[in-house]
């Protein structure tokens, strides 16, 4: 099910403004891979890129490519909301459809491409709420508004809603930094369970989160303010954090950093 | 005062010498409570002088025509074979004819006005989307009697028609679209971009999330700002002189004849001396106000109906 994802010599542009330069890397299936690095340096644009979200802003493009397994997301022939169904995503913010209960939401992207197949809605919606271990949580008022959840719910919801139209590929934009401690542990709880079927990018401000959760850190950096963003130094979590190649990710990580 | 306070601890400034005069904290300042009080007068005053006008229009036409619409042949009747000077008639043609209007008017700006808008939002980029923003602004600014002359020259010099209800009903709907564009396109920009991404990156396709996310979410809004706008032209009266003049008697045809409207059944009597005349014209004063209010009030309740659940 889940698929391995091969960025080849990616640049990406907002208009005329080159925001990530030169970015190689490989996210192996059913791993999680973090993204770290200091605000504004192009991690949530790259993350971005891998569902070809980063084209929604005016002006966006990318140059090189990005390939799921042996497809590449930006061949002329690729349709973006088809790559959009195989690549799920899930927000900084917890941003549950606010006219829609909790049903509808986790239902939303099935319901939306026009599955009417009621019963198999009722099934989905349970599987997915298990799935984000939050089936237990409001399987007795699922016909109630999904905003009137915690921040925490709401997060679970999202990604109950993200895995309900069975992606490949599960994108996380810093899903935990609106949330409190208690929920934070059920999200990585729930990464660490998703990771046996999905494979799962998450970009973090959390050193400690991204050594918890992934397989694999990405360490990104600008070389100078105004220049474009680059990945810096990219592989296996407990190398990168014990033993950085570069001197640059030794200090962000130890906090030497600037 | 924090920094008066500070001038006075800090040992580099000596009491004194600081440019400000020192005062303890528990201390009042009397002139920040002087303005605060004129701010006050000020703000009140002009409530009170936006307010007055209001109540005095409303009283007024309470008392002189409240008692036509206590008659029940008011509701019921026409003022078909009714001169100035006789009592009784209804207004029911003119009441008919304004609700008439104002549905075709709807029916007709609503669709051009919502889609618009959503163009605007939702998909209007570069040169076309200013250019249509920038006519959109200029159309919010026609006066309807331009809009009223417009169309006439278009339906009855142009095209050779009769004057009927439905080239009012043109006129009316070239007020009213602007409205309903500028209400629709502030609705849905209130719409946070978050939603419409969390639709995209379930792979919903762009249209779909305007009709099943956007759009819902909204709804209220856009009906309210639509209920608003449709109130605002009840009231227009250019288009009506020009375009549909008054008659006393019920009709219903968009297409042929004269059809009454509560504005120019207003019009037709105010300049009489008679008494019958004159509580007519207030007793329609009244109705068109009501209808009105009726329709803010509508407006307001499909407000609170909202789809946004919490």
């Amino acid at each position: 099910m889940a698929k391995r994802i091969d960025v080849k010599d990616l640049d990406i542009y907002y208009g005329d403004f080159k925001a990530v330069e030169g970015v190689t890397m490989t996210v192996e299936p059913r791993s999680v891979t973090a993204f770290i690095g200091p605000s504004g340096c192009g991690k949530s644009t790259v993350l971005r890129t891998l569902n070809r979200m980063h084209e929604v802003i005016p002006g966006g493009r990318v140059d090189g490519s990005v390939m799921l397994d042996d497809q590449d997301l930006y061949a002329s022939s690729m349709d973006p909301v088809a790559v959009r169904r195989t690549v799920g995503m899930v927000f900084q913010r917890p941003n549950p459809f606010p006219t829609m209960s909790i049903r509808d939401n986790v239902a939303a992207g099935l319901k939306l491409n026009g599955l009417k197949n009621k019963k198999k809605l009722d099934e989905v919606v349970e599987t997915s709420l298990k799935g984000a271990n939050l089936w237990n949580e409001v399987k007795d008022r699922l016909d109630k508004p999904g905003a009137g959840l915690s921040g925490g719910q709401q997060q679970r919801l999202c990604i109950a809603r993200a895995i309900a139209v069975n992606p490949q590929v599960l994108l996380m934009d810093e899903p935990c930094s609106a949330l409190d401690p208690i929920s934070t542990l059920a999200i990585e709880d729930l990464i660490n369970e998703l990771k046996s079927d999905y494979t799962i990018v998450i970009v973090t401000h959390n050193m400690q989160q991204a050594a918890r959760v992934s397989d694999q850190t990405a360490f990104f950096n600008l070389k100078a303010t105004g220049e474009p963003g680059r990945l810096v130094e990219v592989g296996d979590t407990q190398r990168i954090f014990s033993n950085p190649t570069e001197k640059a990710t030794e200090d962000y990580i130890s906090g030497r950093f600037g | 005062m924090s920094t008066a306070q500070l001038d006075t601890t800090t040992p580099t400034t000596p009491p004194g010498t600081g440019s400000s005069p020192t005062r303890g904290l528990g201390e009042r300042s009397g002139g920040r409570a002087a303005k605060d009080l004129l701010a006050k007068v000020v703000m009140w005053l002009a409530f009170a002088i936006a307010v007055v006008p209001l109540v005095w229009i409303l009283g007024s036409t309470l008392v002189k025509g409240g008692h036509m619409l206590l008659e029940a042949q008011w509701w019921t009747n026409s003022q078909a074979g009714i001169t100035s000077r006789r009592e009784g008639g209804g207004a029911v043609h003119a009441i008919q004819g304004t609700l008439i209007q104002a549905v075709v008017t709807a029916v007709m700006s609503v669709p051009v006005g919502v889609l618009t808008a959503v163009y605007l939002v939702e998909y209007g980029r570069g040169r076309l989307a200013r250019v249509v923003s920038f006519m959109v602004d200029i159309l919010t600014g026609i006066p309807s009697i331009v809009a009223a002359l417009f169309v006439y020259a278009l339906w009855v010099t142009t095209f050779g028609f009769q004057r009927v209800a439905f080239a009012v009903t043109l006129a009316l709907t070239l007020l009213m679209i602007p409205t309903v564009v500028r209400s629709t396109e502030e609705m849905l920009k209130l719409v946070p971009n978050e939603l419409r991404e969390a639709s995209y990156a379930l792979g919903v396709p762009k249209w779909k999330t305007i009709m099943k996310v956007v759009v819902p979410t909204a709804f209220s809004g856009i009906v309210t700002g639509i209920l608003l706008g449709l109130a605002r032209v009840m009231g227009e009266t250019a288009p009506l002189i020009i375009l549909g003049p008054y008659t006393k008697v019920i009709a219903t045809d968009l297409f042929g004849g004269l059809m009454a409207t509560l504005p120019t059944m207003i019009n037709q009597d105010r300049t009489e001396a008679l008494q019958p005349a004159l509580d007519r014209v207030w007793g329609a004063s009244l109705t068109l106000i009501l209808l009105v209010f009726l329709l803010n009030l509508l407006g307001r309740f499909v407000g609170r109906f909202s789809k946004v659940k919490s």
